[in-house]
């Protein structure tokens, strides 16, 4: 690939997920990326640089959340890209398919209100070391928001000691003072987890939504570009040293 | 064959509607309840399996494989003939 080439990002579309057309979007505002519609049937990915599962609802959320789709034909090659140290962003149901799918730790239940919850959270970002959150500094905090059901995440306590000291604990609710407080994780996350990665942190998922809040001048403001751009740098990095 | 899963909350692991629920009893007189848990039952059929042991197996692996995560849920089955 030439330095010219833009830098392509699969987009995973699994029957019921909503939010593919706008984490299409919001990869192509950065400039020199250029997003690729991956279909659950599809074989292969395409050669791809980097994967974004989006959120909604794969299968209606049927058994599961992620379940079914987490045997998706795409599934496998997702599998193998990532047993490779490829790049794979799971957003909410996206964060679901990973963790059904062993690729993330840990489990997804529903809130602990059993409401669905949609509202701007306050994120603080726990570790700047993966390469979701390498443009960010440790103790960032970013308002983006949260839209779902089962976004309690639960994980065994010998798994979330291990996960503490291997920085796995990506983000985490806390209040706009960037503090973690009562009322400030609204859907009952242990330890207030609001995403995660895996050991070797080429995989991450998060609950909040950052491809909606990727303009300034739009309601939703910007602060989820950090995700994407991280990747994005990382890929390109990668690239310069291949 | 016929089969019922039975799939529950992982023992250890908070049961938000289990929890409401719990909490709602007392509210109707019923003094004393406690681990309310609330799970599903899924029934199947299942045809050719060749000896119980087998269906058993099979079964168990359905279980692990997709219709339970073992994960967050625990599971048991009954297979009677039918």
């Amino acid at each position: 690939m030439t330095a010219a080439s833009p830098l392509r990002i699969g987009v995973v579309i699994f029957p019921g997920v909503n939010t593919d057309g706008d984490t299409h979007h919001a990869l192509e505002t950065f400039p020199g990326v250029s997003a690729e519609c991956l279909w659950h049937k599809d074989p292969d990915l395409k050669d791809v640089d980097g994967i974004v599962i989006p959120g909604g609802f794969s299968y209606g959320d049927y058994l599961r959340c992620g379940a079914i789709a987490r045997f998706s034909p795409i599934m496998q090659p997702i599998i193998d890209f990532a047993a490779e140290g490829g790049l794979v962003m799971g957003i909410c149901n996206g964060f679901q398919v990973l963790v059904e799918a062993g690729l993330l730790p840990g489990g997804l239940i529903r809130n602990v209100g059993l409401k669905f919850v949609c509202r701007y959270v306050n994120l603080r970002v726990e570790t700047a070391d993966t390469p979701f959150t390498s443009r960010c500094d440790e103790g960032d905090v970013l308002r983006i928001v949260i839209k779902h059901n089962e976004g309690n995440y639960t994980v065994a306590p010998e798994t979330l000691a291990r996960m503490r000291d291997n920085g796995q604990i990506v983000v985490r609710y806390v209040n706009a003072a960037g503090e973690r407080a009562e009322g400030a994780n609204p859907t009952g996350s242990l330890d207030d987890i609001a995403g995660v990665c895996n050991e070797t942190h080429n995989v991450f998922g998060l609950m909040p939504h950052p491809e909606n809040s990727v303009e300034s001048g739009l309601a939703g403001g910007a602060d989820g570009r950090v995700f994407f751009q991280s990747m994005i740098d990382t890929l390109r990095s990668a690239e310069v040293r291949a | 064959m016929n089969v019922r899963v039975f799939v529950t909350p992982k023992q250890g692991i908070l049961d938000p509607q289990g929890a409401a629920v719990e909490r709602s009893l007392p509210n109707l007189g019923f003094q004393g309840v406690s681990g309310v848990r609330i799970g599903k039952i899924i029934d199947l059929s299942i045809e050719g399996a060749g000896s119980a042991e087998a269906a058993r197996a099979q079964v168990d692996e359905m279980c692990r494989k997709l219709l339970a995560n073992p994960i967050i849920e625990d599971y048991t089955f009954e297979i009677t003939e039918g």
